[in-house]
């Protein structure tokens, strides 16, 4: 019997090979290193122009941040009430403000307090929360009912309310810290949830059964095998956060509650233009752009590392 | 279902009382001397403020003051002011005006924010919907408080369409901006969160076939597409009061409205714990039920969820 010969009925079952999708996976070259979940999220990122311009500006306000001489050599605290509301002019591009400050530099040195907030709290609120929500989701039982309910419980407390309660306690010692710790300590419980279903569904996988199989137990496998495969929703969640918290800081500061006065910032900054707004709208609009266009940098990240790292969502 | 309620409920309960705890506790840490403030500069007798003291409790430590206040909680007597008004009608003056700013905040949020998430993900990748997508991202990176300083500056002076700040009687058209800004933030939340759901049904199997056997698109668009994607929309949309009324500080400041935020700040600079606390322990009652209705509410819409 001839192979060419196809009898009614089995006309689907052969196909020439390279009308089927085989060919291209047999094209791909066996010494090719195997893609990972990241590696092949970067490639997709690599292409998309939102994660270069959400990049330059994360990259600008922490250089902003980190060396705000290399953008200005004038001091944001040396102000003279006679340029009060003075329009911008040559070398003072923004102008002033009521005070008389410049307004250039207090918004290039205003990102370091802004930054500094956002990063710290989400490290802190990413530490707390990942060992609340692993131990949570690893134990499970009684553990993971106790933090579920602890959790629950921040969850009720409204935040700003209680914010403005606990910066009132430390109303004598405010410093950078305060501010910090006041919004990790509202701030993770969301990152805990998240990292507790995370790592429940990871630890079903075959692999975790295999690993344990292999010897490998508790914290251990914890560690090396669950963690990291739950490491996206949370990488996700705490770049969106990062910009939230900044926003959070300004909420703070334009309460009077946030940042002591003695720290040059963009939330108190834009709070004081809100009575000049009607004769210099300059006050109010270059403190609020700059933060604007700091966390619309963390936000934009989040949002396309998570379409990179969502198979489903990609063409 | 009743097993499940039941379930729910009870876990509620130590929330309730660890939320209230900590506030009571928070607020029992505030510093400075309320009862030394009545007395003005020429300071209380000794017996006077030892009378105090002992009708509010004041003597007693912290756990014994957090059980009496439970237990006026319990009978619905949520205290006395340090002026000697009554909480409760300090509450009666307050919370209607966030409740009302919150309930148009949620009809604004909710009928805006589905109606563009709609179009958005229907045409997705299509002009409108990168344009509203970028919106939305500016919506969420501006604070809340610059929103409200530019929309009151631009339509309430500069084009005088709206009231600048609310009137005594409440009035539709004065709370209209100040809705607007509070609901602001939700709203681009709820635009993504439609616009995400209904481009993941739009290409899903049953619309297909509803297409395919011949339904018109607006029949396939609001029973399949719509009715699909709105579950998560709708449990955002039920969580979002009580977070409105207890975000609704800074909205409030802003036009000046005299509601729970402003009435609360006020309290806790001058450290009136009995209205502190008990302004807390209604919004934490807030969230609690509206997080077990929007709990319910899931298995309701959603036949595939089956609480046993």
């Amino acid at each position: 019997m001839s192979k060419d010969t196809i009898y009614p009925g089995q006309e689907h079952s052969f196909s020439d090979i390279d009308e089927t999708g085989l060919g291209a996976v047999d094209a791909v070259p066996d010494d090719r290193p195997p893609a990972s979940l990241f590696g092949e999220a970067w490639r997709q990122l690599r292409r998309r122009p939102i994660f270069w311009i959400s990049a330059a500006l994360i990259l600008l306000s922490l250089l902003m941040a980190l060396f705000p001489q290399l953008f200005t050599s004038a001091d944001p605290r040396y102000c003279v009430l006679k340029h009060s509301l003075e329009a911008p002019g040559p070398g003072h591009p923004f102008g002033f403000d009521k005070q008389g400050c410049d307004i250039y530099a207090r918004t290039i040195y205003g990102a370091r307090a802004s930054v500094s907030v956002g990063v710290l709290s989400m490290l802190l609120s990413v530490t707390i929360g990942v060992i609340m929500g692993s131990i949570a989701g690893y134990r499970g039982g009684w553990a993971d009912s106790l933090l579920s309910r602890v959790t629950d419980i921040f969850f009720a407390i409204p935040f700003v309310l209680a914010a403005i309660v606990i910066m009132q306690i430390f109303k004598e010692s405010r410093t950078i810290w305060t501010v910090v710790i006041v919004i990790s300590l509202f701030g993770w419980p969301q990152i805990a949830r998240i990292c507790r279903s995370a790592v429940i569904e990871a630890k079903q996988e075959e692999y975790v059964t295999a690993a344990r199989a292999l010897g490998s137990g508790g914290w251990a496998n914890m560690l090396r095998h669950i963690l990291p495969n739950a490491a996206a929703p949370i990488i996700v969640y705490a770049t969106v956060a990062l910009g939230s918290y900044i926003v959070t800081e300004a909420t703070l500061s334009f309460l009077g509650i946030g940042l002591p006065p003695t720290i040059v910032s963009w939330g108190a900054d834009i709070a004081s233009a809100r009575s000049v707004l009607r004769q210099a709208p300059q006050v109010l609009f270059f403190p609020a752009g700059a933060l604007a266009m700091t966390v619309l940098g963390f936000i934009m990240m989040g949002d396309v590392v998570r379409d990179a790292l969502d198979p489903k969502a990609r063409k | 279902m009743k097993r499940y309620v039941g379930r729910r409920l009870l876990q509620l309960i130590p929330v309730f009382f660890g939320a209230t705890f900590l506030i009571f506790a928070m607020v029992y840490a505030l510093p400075g001397d309320p009862i030394a403030a009545l007395g003005g500069d020429k300071g209380l007798p000794p017996a006077v403020r030892a009378a105090i003291e002992r009708e509010y409790h004041l003597d007693q430590p912290l756990l014994i003051q957090y059980l009496y206040y439970l237990k006026g909680i319990f009978t619905f007597d949520f205290g006395m002011t340090f002026s000697g008004r009554p909480v409760v009608e300090v509450m009666a003056d307050a919370f209607p005006w966030t409740l009302k700013l919150a309930l148009m905040a949620i009809v604004f949020e909710s009928v805006f924010g589905i109606l563009f998430g709609v179009f958005a993900g229907l045409r997705r990748g299509g002009v409108f919907d990168s344009t509203v997508l970028v919106l939305s991202l500016f919506l969420i990176a501006i604070p809340v408080f610059v929103i409200g300083f530019l929309l009151q500056f631009i339509i309430g002076v500069k084009l005088g369409w709206l009231p600048v700040t609310v009137d005594q009687s409440m009035s539709f058209k004065s709370m209209l901006m100040p809705a607007i800004v509070l609901g602001a933030v939700s709203f681009a939340y709820i635009l993504r969160l439609t616009r995400t759901e209904v481009a993941e049904n739009a290409t899903a199997d049953y619309v297909r076939t509803a297409t395919a056997k011949g339904l018109s698109r607006p029949k396939v668009v609001v029973r399949h597409i719509l009715r699909n994607s709105l579950i998560p929309v709708i449990t955002f949309i039920g969580a979002d009061l009580g977070a409105l009324m207890g975000g609704a500080i800074v909205t409030e400041g802003i036009f000046n409205i005299p509601g729970v935020g402003g009435t609360m700040y006020k309290a806790i600079f001058q450290g009136e714990a009995a209205t502190v606390v008990s302004f807390t322990t209604i919004l934490v009652l807030v969230y609690i039920f509206t997080s077990l209705i929007v709990d319910l509410l899931y298995a309701a819409l959603d036949p595939r969820i089956r609480y046993e």
